[in-house]
């Protein structure tokens, strides 16, 4: 758990529409440790899909420009590189694995195949000792009969199983670092479960670093070990996954926190919501992004931006709020008492 | 208890060839009473959606009966009377992009279905009830100009819901309402519903696969499994204490945003165990029952 394999400093990147200059990501800072997890949240349009795509160099260009910015992986920054130099990274030591099982896969060509591409293309070995390496694979996710599998075409397997083949053809080539977006919104809960169980599995063997993609906060909780909150193109908190969820101090966190029932929240109170919709990146707004949405707004958030406050050694978070200056405002009731809650069944459960 | 609103009677819906049919339905039965929410979850595949649009008679059932307030919905219906029946009863579908037609404005949207009953057929009227309609579901009267893709997925989620409730029904099937919307949207979208539900005394069939979301909207739950409801109750004794097992399974696999408590999760896997003919509902405790045969009932309680 030591070495950092992944910095990502200043990202910013724009895209240009016929309406004007999109800036998706808007100077995106952080980093992952072999065989660590990070989680970067955020609401659709927060730019959380854009800066991973970025880390695979997968941001069409045009539209897409990368506007400033770093993403050192081993050291070695990605942005220069062309693309014949990207397609021995891509695949080989950072590999992807999509939202969707049923389009990321390609309906006419057998599972079989679509795993030994990969290693093929990366890998000098030879096509036996390839078919394998896939059959070995299908094994590790956990897909019963592998051999007859092989030869089967995608329809042929049900969702989550086609999620298990997707994150076979991502571990294909050893991969250091397994980029997930969104790997089980499309799944059932139970196999949801299952394909996260099987992430961590895999990590445990094989120290791979993940960043995962979600909206979903229990994921997030399962699986993550470091946070990144994410909220019109910038990272607003950052921390371990027990800052962020016992010791929130973004309010958009709070309200993030706040808008998910909870097993046991009284359904005669209604959710706690954040206000309106995000704002529109072509104009992003003067001072906070967030302030428009915010009840504890201050005056200063609409003038000038925030800068990344320090909480602890791991936990930043951009909010006007952790200036000495400012007054200081608890967690909302709603989001405290949970907490307060959780921790106080863990006090149960270790006396 | 208030009085029952819809009674569904063994309800079945086959697809495909007679021979070898698809039993999405297989056979179910439940009541919904007046003012109160039903969730209905299970995964994908398991009929709660065929079952939703089985009660609001977008298919033709292959068997049963569905009686909404004590008139059968499926029984033959002069034109005039189904009118009277699509009235009462309107539905909110999952997917806010594709339910609405691109080519015509919220307004349009809206006040369609005043055109097929013959409503409000003074232009101001119109208007204005389309305005309040809009005010309802935290939208505003300039909205009535705009077109669907004007909209983000939460407004248009609203268009949905203002359309639903144009011709003032007493019963909404919502079929996973808020699924395709960002958690912060969702939050909005639930209070909505929930508000709207105690201003116009509205009974809800609410149908998810959000446990968490489901549990907090819904007064009882039923959970689906395959065909068959296998478990219906209080939601607070579905999720405190479910007796058959993939109520159990499926409890066992919702992450909590509870880093502590998921670091110890273990998820219990279901194996699904054949029930034989003699297998029926048996109450457990108050309002709550589960479907198996005597012995395997008692079976679930005893390992609880």
């Amino acid at each position: 758990m030591s070495d950092t394999i992944l910095q990502v400093q200043d990202l910013r990147i724009n895209f240009k529409t016929y309406a004007g200059i999109v800036q998706a990501v808007r100077g995106v800072n952080f980093e992952l440790k072999a065989g660590e997890t990070l989680a970067i949240v955020g609401e659709s349009g927060s730019g959380k899909s854009v800066t991973s795509n970025a880390l695979m160099k997968l941001i069409p260009q045009p539209p897409g420009i990368y506007e400033s910015g770093k993403i050192l992986f081993n050291g070695r920054d990605l942005i220069p590189l062309s693309d014949k130099q990207m397609s021995k990274v891509r695949g080989n030591e950072i590999a992807m694995i999509f939202q969707d099982p049923m389009t990321s896969l390609n309906p006419t060509m057998r599972i079989g195949r679509q795993i030994t591409e990969v290693i093929l293309q990366h890998k000098k070995i030879s096509r036996s000792e390839a078919k394998k390496r896939a059959i070995e694979l299908l094994t590790q996710v956990g897909i019963p009969m592998p051999e007859k599998r092989y030869k089967q075409y995608p329809h042929e397997f049900s969702g989550g199983m086609r999620q298990r083949v997707v994150i076979a053809i991502a571990l294909a080539a050893d991969p250091k670092l397994l980029i997930a977006d969104e790997p089980t919104t499309a799944l059932d809960v139970t196999i949801q479960a299952q394909i996260l169980e099987l992430m961590k599995e895999i990590q445990k063997t094989s120290n791979t670093s993940i960043i995962f993609i979600t909206h979903d906060l229990g994921v997030v909780a399962n699986v993550a070990d470091r946070v990144a909150v994410m909220y019109a193109g910038q990272i607003v908190e950052y921390g371990t996954v027990n800052e962020i969820f016992y010791n929130p101090k973004h309010p958009y966190t709070w309200g993030l926190l706040g808008s998910m029932p909870d097993i046991d929240s009284n359904s005669d109170e209604l959710l706690r919501t954040i206000p309106g919709s995000p704002p529109d990146l072509i104009h992003p707004p003067k001072g906070d992004a967030f302030a428009a949405r915010n009840e504890f707004a201050l005056a200063i958030d609409y003038e000038k931006e925030p800068p990344m406050f320090q909480i602890s050694e791991t936990h930043f978070a951009k909010t006007w709020l952790l200036h000495p200056d400012a007054p200081k405002i608890p967690i909302p009731e709603a989001v405290s008492k949970r907490i307060e809650g959780y921790l106080a069944k863990e006090d149960q459960l270790n006396v | 208890m208030s009085k029952k609103l819809l009674e569904i009677k063994n309800l079945t819906q086959h697809f495909g060839s007679s021979n070898n049919p698809i039993k999405a339905v297989d056979g179910i039965s439940f009541d919904i009473y007046e003012g109160e929410t039903l969730g209905l979850v299970g995964e994908s595949g398991c009929g709660k959606s065929t079952t939703g649009r089985s009660i609001i008679r977008l298919y033709d059932i292959t068997g049963g009966e569905v009686i909404f307030d004590g008139k059968d919905v499926h029984g033959k219906k002069s034109a005039k009377e189904l009118k009277q029946f699509n009235r009462e009863m309107q539905m909110i579908f999952q997917d806010p992009y594709a339910s609405l037609n691109p080519r015509m404005t919220a307004g349009e949207i809206i006040s369609e279905s005043f055109d097929i009953h013959g409503l409000y057929k003074n232009k101001k009227e119109r208007r204005e009830k389309v305005a309040s309609l809009l005010e309802a579901v935290g939208l505003n009267k300039e909205h009535a100009n705009r077109y669907a893709h004007e909209f983000s997925g939460g407004q248009r989620q609203r268009i949905g819901i203002a359309r639903a409730l144009s011709l003032n029904p007493s019963f909404i099937i919502a079929d996973e309402p808020i699924s395709a919307l960002d958690v912060s949207i969702q939050a909005q979208v639930v209070n909505l519903l929930k508000q709207l539900q105690k201003e116009h005394n509205l009974t809800y069939l609410f149908i998810a696969h959000d446990l968490s979301m489901v549990k907090y909207i819904s007064d009882r739950i039923a959970v689906m499994y395959s065909g068959k409801i296998v478990e219906i109750g209080l939601a607070d004794d579905i999720y405190h204490s479910p007796v058959h097992p993939y109520t159990k399974s499926l409890l066992s696999a919702i992450p909590l945003p509870d880093p502590l408590s998921e670091s110890r999760r273990t998820r219990i896997p279901y194996v699904h165990e054949e029930v034989d003919e003699s297998a029926s509902f048996h109450e457990v405790s108050d309002k709550h029952f589960v479907y198996g045969t005597v012995a395997t009932v008692q079976k679930w309680k005893d390992t609880e």
